[in-house]
């Protein structure tokens, strides 16, 4: 099978006594998997956006609706495992951006007559305006307290919003907004802005990670001092990356309250949404982008046979995100990546001779 | 006056709560830079633990008080025991450059600690039984009246922070600690178990949040979600104070109780806002805390 | 009986292979000099002995017995003790306490802090202050006084000039006499060629990770050391 989308840039040793034999080495991406895995990728794509003719009748809606549900809960993982994995900045309250995400996209919908579909991205922007103020703050701190900083800042933003009575306060209010349309119709509209959703993040981390950016990025995470002295701008970078996480959970934020029609603090700004997103990374395998996929996939499959046990669904994920960091510090797709080579989402560049 | 020397008073007791409840997170991130977002939640575990001990002794030892005494004669020991095969089989593991590994197991273990008692106790919120003691009151020079037990509680964390200060400061223990924490290798190199000195601080810790539990329980009542309410306060009072130093930590957890008073006679929705509102000034203008050690 | 030694010594430091056997051996009594140029792999050595960088078992033995690969603490109970490239002194101690734990091993012997004081009178004096509160060389002689404490039979030394000006060197070298009076056996690594030299009764060579010359320290010359120190 050949190796696909292999980028091929020859490079010229300098010359001189010591220049080797072959004098060009190429730079490859592409992994045997990559290819395969991309057109089965288009494919499910492709299933999905045309689910609503070809599902059985009255499995649609429900499925439509987990959707929606798994795709927030996947876009707020992915983006914290760029913040965590490949920003190097581990985080306990990017429910903070989920929670005014949802919030933005409400007030826009309800208050300011903003078309609902088109205030989701909205409130993601600003989300992401947002997290430029905040980040003056949190940046004050780092490792495990910068952690527990953030989930402070979430906190501030769940009480604040929580006294705030034009936004129903503590109990919360309903997206009105979409009072007119059809259930149906908004149904389908909300999967189909779900799906591209999704297709958007996982697109533009992955482009942005294969970028000349997010090797710079790996490298501020790998060792910051050497990087610095390479000339590259660690705290913009690090901005960037905490702004972009913020854009993409605001975005979950704003979908998931537009599929639930109604929001309250205590849903919206829950730090159980990290706590899941924490667990999907961390089964999946952290800084890596099929992690996430991995992960959601998993927690989807137990959510779905488990979640009626409550509480002892609960202990059994921390359970699992317990045993799964002390003995598979890589999470199950990085176990798998290591011991068998698999690679989906190729970001390493290969020198081959 | 009156007023504000009341806020003044009953601010700093609740701040020797506070202390109680950060002096083991102190104690942990300054040894082992562990940070332990479960610190909450082990406080309400032990409060569990102490209802659960009672439960069993109350017919034994008819006077509460005496109850009490003894639920915390086996808690101690207990939480000590608890601490040092948790960092030894578990914590250990996950100690390194990376802060994410400690911070999942941790957060993990939050989880599992509050749906554990969830399932155990249900979620209604419990208090144990003092006799009286929570309610007694004691009048101090200038007419200030003060709970007994807050004061009580004041005391113990001031002689706890010196006790620590006192340990790190002038044992061997101590020394032991901040070699480990000031290199590693090295301090191996000296012929120190790592591994056996990180366990111990953990234990001592853990008997630090065993105590400030019973007297949470005693003082308020507690339900299983009550734990990361409590680490934030913690993790406030350290960040407030500064780290490196227990006293700063005691300074750090008093100057969140007296604002978090303040707060509450504002309006009884905003002292624990307040608290927030605080700690992100300190943290935004003086980063460092208020009394940093510096190295 | 060699005191310690290394069979084909391999070790790798991160990713890099950096000793490609190492053959080395120690007798009671010497002082013993490794030289070499930057990343010979000298440092390596000395962590490989002290049980810093791991090894296997076999190819470490001292007295006989094989401890490649043994943790630290297990190393140093036995004898070897290190005096750290770098000084590193603990930051948040005392000179005394950094003195003090240099004893947690608790092995017998003629070394306990008064002695220490008398090998080098100026700690007594800077006792109580923080380590880092004192000269270069003073910091070299805390951690000598550190190595010492733990009553050693080996005592290795990872580069004691680094930093410091030639009378400071010349000072903490001249203890070096009166640790073999008293039957210390000696490991030296030194970039000072010629120090090495007049230090040491024998001398190793190091070139990219193997031996490159050993040789009595009064014998070799100029043009055999640059030989082997360069690999020209």
């Amino acid at each position: 099978m050949p190796h696909a989308a292999a980028k091929t840039m020859p490079m010229d040793l300098p010359g001189g006594p010591r220049a080797r034999a072959s004098a060009s080495i190429r730079v490859t991406r592409g992994t045997r998997g990559s290819a395969p895995a991309l057109a089965v990728g288009l494919m499910l794509v492709v299933a999905a956006a045309t689910l609503p003719w070809w599902a059985p009748a009255g499995e649609a809606s429900s499925w439509m609706r987990g959707f929606v549900e798994i795709a927030c809960y996947f876009v707020f993982a992915l983006m914290w495992n760029l913040l965590a994995g490949y920003g190097g900045m581990v985080s306990i309250g990017q429910q903070a951006y989920f929670g005014l995400g949802g919030y933005a996209m409400l007030v826009l919908a309800n208050d300011l007559g903003v078309n609902p579909f088109l205030a989701v991205p909205l409130g993601a922007v600003v989300a992401a305006v947002i997290s430029v103020p905040v980040s003056f703050v949190a940046f004050r701190l780092a490792g495990g307290y910068f952690a527990i900083g953030t989930w402070v800042i979430a906190e501030v933003f769940r009480l604040g919003v929580a006294n705030v009575s034009a936004v129903g306060g503590g109990s919360g209010t309903s997206l009105t907004a979409l009072r007119g349309i059809e259930k149906a119709t908004r149904e389908t509209a909300t999967y189909g802005l779900a799906l591209a959703c999704t297709v958007v993040a996982i697109a533009g981390v992955y482009l942005f990670l294969r970028s000349k950016r997010g090797l710079a990025l790996l490298a501020i995470r790998d060792n910051e001092a050497a990087a610095e002295s390479q000339g590259i701008d660690v705290r913009g970078m690090k901005l960037a990356v905490y702004v972009v996480a913020a854009l993409g959970a605001g975005l979950a934020g704003a979908l998931y309250f537009l599929g639930n029609l109604r929001i309250s603090p205590d849903a919206a700004f829950s730090v159980n949404w990290t706590a899941f997103a924490i667990f999907m990374v961390v089964i999946g395998g952290i800084g890596r982008i099929e992690g996430p996929i991995v992960g959601a996939l998993v927690f989807w499959a137990l959510n779905k046979f488990l979640s009626d046990y409550g509480t002892w669904y609960l202990l059994g994920l921390g359970l699992l995100a317990i045993l799964t960091t002390l003995f598979f510090r890589q999470g199950l797709w990085g176990w798998a990546q290591q011991r068998w080579g698999w690679s989906l989402f190729p970001t390493q560049r290969r020198l081959e001779p | 006056m009156r007023v504000a020397i009341d806020i003044l008073v009953q601010g700093l007791l609740l701040g020797g709560l506070y202390a109680l409840f950060a002096l083991g997170q102190s104690l942990m991130f300054g040894v082992m830079r562990l940070t332990n977002t479960a610190q909450g939640d082990f406080i309400v575990l032990a409060a569990f633990g102490a209802i659960a001990a009672l439960a069993a002794l109350g017919p034994l030892i008819p006077a509460p008080q005496l109850a009490v005494v003894a639920a915390g004669l086996l808690l101690l020991p207990a939480a000590f025991g608890v601490g040092y095969a948790l960092q030894r089989g578990v914590l250990n593991g996950t100690l390194g450059n990376d802060p994410l590994p400690s911070l999942v197991v941790t957060f993990g273990l939050s989880i599992v600690i509050q749906n554990a008692l969830l399932e155990l106790f249900s979620a209604d919120p419990r208090s144990i039984e003092t006799g009286g003691l929570s309610t007694a009151s004691v009048t101090l020079p200038g007419e200030v009246a003060v709970g007994l037990l807050p004061l009580a509680i004041f005391v113990l964390a001031v002689v706890a922070t010196g006790g620590l200060q006192w340990l790190f400061g002038s044992t061997a223990l101590g020394r032991s600690f901040r070699a480990v924490s000031d290199d590693r290798e090295i301090a191996e190199l000296m012929g120190l178990d790592a591994k056996k000195v990180y366990a111990l601080a953990t234990a001592i810790a853990f008997v630090l949040i065993a105590a400030a539990g019973l007297l949470q329980g005693m003082r308020t009542t507690v339900s299983p979600a009550d734990g990361p309410v409590l680490l934030l306060f913690a993790f406030e009072a350290v960040i407030i104070g500064g780290m490196g130093s227990f006293w700063g930590t005691l300074a750090g957890a008093l100057l969140l109780g007296v604002t978090q008073q303040i707060g509450f006679r504002l309006d009884p929705g905003w002292g624990i806002w307040f608290g927030h509102l605080v700690f992100l000034v300190v943290l935004v203008l003086r980063p460092q805390g208020l009394f940093p050690k510096t190295r | 009986m060699t005191l310690l030694g290394t069979h084909g010594l391999t070790a790798r430091y991160g990713d890099a292979q950096a000793l490609f056997g190492i053959d080395f051996r120690l007798e009671p009594g010497e002082v013993v000099a490794i030289i070499g140029a930057n990343g010979a792999g000298k440092s390596t050595f000395m962590k490989a002995l002290t049980g810093l960088v791991p090894a296997p078992r076999e190819q470490v033995t001292f007295e006989e017995e094989p401890i490649g690969g043994l943790p630290p603490a297990e190393i140093v109970r036995r004898g070897i003790a290190l005096v750290p490239e770098g000084r590193r002194l603990f930051p948040s101690l005392s000179v005394e306490e950094n003195l003090r734990m240099g004893a947690t091993a608790k092995r017998a012997g003629p070394w306990h802090l008064e002695r220490v004081y008398g090998l080098f009178p100026i700690l007594r004096e800077k006792r109580a202050q923080p380590s880092t509160a004192l000269s270069g060389g003073q910091q070299q002689m805390v951690a000598i006084g550190r190595a010492l404490m733990g009553n050693p039979k080996v005592l290795l030394c990872d580069e004691l000039s680094l930093g410091l000006a030639p009378v400071v060197i010349h000072e903490i070298y001249a203890a070096v006499p009166a640790l073999c009076a008293e039957g210390m056996t000696i490991v030296v690594v030194e970039q000072d060629v010629a120090l090495a030299q007049r230090v040491s009764q024998r001398v190793y060579c190091f070139q990219e990770g193997r031996v490159a010359l050993e040789g009595e320290s009064a014998a070799l010359t100029r043009e055999q050391i640059s030989q082997a120190y360069f690999g020209v």
